[in-house]
């Protein structure tokens, strides 16, 4: 069986190779074909979502509620913390805090759903209709940070990964307004119905990959420490919760 | 439930007596002391389809003033303030038991007797087709949403 295994494209591109590297390793360990793509953005991977193309994905909350609830698909690991995200500005901009910002705020971000989501939420305590927030889409979460260094936005939408991977030179003119601390919502492993008989064997390997050198230096390549098993209704907690935020 | 007595309370407090919709009664002690909510942070908990309380994350109990094990196995009304009208309350349980969401602002009791206002959503916790419990998110409301929802149940309370 050929197996399709995907990345939700949430992660710093710096990452691409650690992707490639992870699934050489996960084919030899599984003794399967397991072919990975790696899409540019959320759009192109959620149709291929949607037209089966995915046999085993590490998915960004959104995508996992959606496989998950419509797709059968099953977790069976996760990071041992959650996605948490940055709103920030130019140092140099007189925001202090949310409340500073004010309607007609431009908003630079990318098309994340998980990241855009939960900013959306941390503007909340600003009472600026959502209407009255002029949204700037970009490609990249570094365009993201020149979008709010050049004056052409006012906030930034960032995971806190991609925002500590900039260097220190950027970091120094950008001011966080809030960070998020959910612990609730994170990335997941999934496996697809094709998959299911393989369910024990692929989550003991990931749950015991940092046992070894070799595997805590896979992991450390793709930014987390260890990963922890995931069960059914972990996930679907976590889509519940979901579920609250985006209404 | 236990009475929250004056003595728990940092200042001298009002003393209530909260009817709750099991037909069981409480004495509390509020005082006006706010506690903001945490930026950045979501309140969670789940309760069974009785209300108990069965989880709640960090931030649902620091906010709370209790020890965990003291919610766990609580009614959520544990957390009721009495400024907030029967009326919301109502609404919240008739709109979750019949598998929607509900939505509203809410201002919850501390066991110090303090307050904290959150904006509140609640979701029936659904698997395999059935209601297992209810799930309770809370984000920080803003400041202008807040005072409406007050004038708002001081109005419905009559007051």
């Amino acid at each position: 069986m050929n197996v399709n295994f995907t990345v939700s494209p949430s992660f710093p591109t710096e990452r691409i190779t650690d992707w490639y590297i992870f699934n050489t390793w996960l084919q030899r360990a599984l003794s399967m074909s397991i072919h990975l793509e790696l899409y540019d953005d959320f759009g192109s991977q959620r149709k291929a979502i949607l037209e089966g193309q995915v046999d085993m994905i590490y998915a960004n909350p959104f995508d996992a509620s959606l496989l998950v609830r419509e797709r059968n698909f099953q977790a069976i690991a996760g990071p041992e913390s959650g996605d948490e995200m940055v709103v920030f500005t130019a140092a140099e901009k007189p925001f202090q805090s949310i409340t500073d910002l004010r309607p007609g705020v431009r908003l630079s971000c990318t098309d994340d759903p998980s990241v855009n989501t939960v900013g959306r939420i941390l503007l909340e305590p600003a009472d600026i209709d959502p209407a009255d927030i002029v949204t700037l889409p970009t490609d990249t979460y570094i365009q993201v940070a020149r979008m709010v260094l050049r004056d052409n936005a006012d906030i930034g939408f960032m995971p806190v990964d991609a925002f500590e991977a900039l260097s220190g030179i950027i970091r120094r003119d950008l001011h966080v307004l809030v960070t998020s601390q959910l612990h609730v919502i994170h990335h997941s492993f999934l496996i697809g119905p094709a998959l299911l008989d393989s369910r024990e064997k692929i989550a003991e390997l990931l749950v015991t990959l940092h046992e070894t050198e070799k595997g805590g230096s896979l992991l450390a390549g793709l930014g987390c420490n260890r990963w922890r098993r995931l069960e059914h209704e972990d996930v679907e907690l976590m889509i519940d919760i979901i579920s609250t935020l985006t209404q | 439930m236990n009475d929250v007595s004056s003595s728990g309370v940092v200042e001298k407090g009002r003393e209530y007596v909260m009817h709750y919709f099991d037909g069981t009664s409480r004495r509390v002690c509020v005082t006006d002391i706010e506690t903001n909510f945490p930026h950045g942070k979501l309140i969670v908990s789940r309760t069974d389809t009785a209300g108990v309380i069965t989880m709640g994350n960090q931030s649902f109990v620091d906010m709370s003033g209790y020890e965990a094990h003291e919610l766990i196995g609580q009614p959520h009304s544990i957390l009721r303030h009495p400024d907030m009208p029967a009326a919301a309350f109502r609404d919240l349980w008739e709109t979750v038991r019949a598998g929607n969401q509900w939505h509203g602002y809410v201002k919850n009791l501390r066991k110090d007797g303090g307050y904290y206002w959150v904006y509140a959503t609640v979701v029936p916790n659904v698997r395999e087709g059935r209601v297992v419990g209810y799930t309770s998110v809370r984000r920080e409301p803003s400041r202008q949403q807040v005072l409406a929802a007050e004038t708002l149940y001081r109005s419905m309370n009559g007051s």
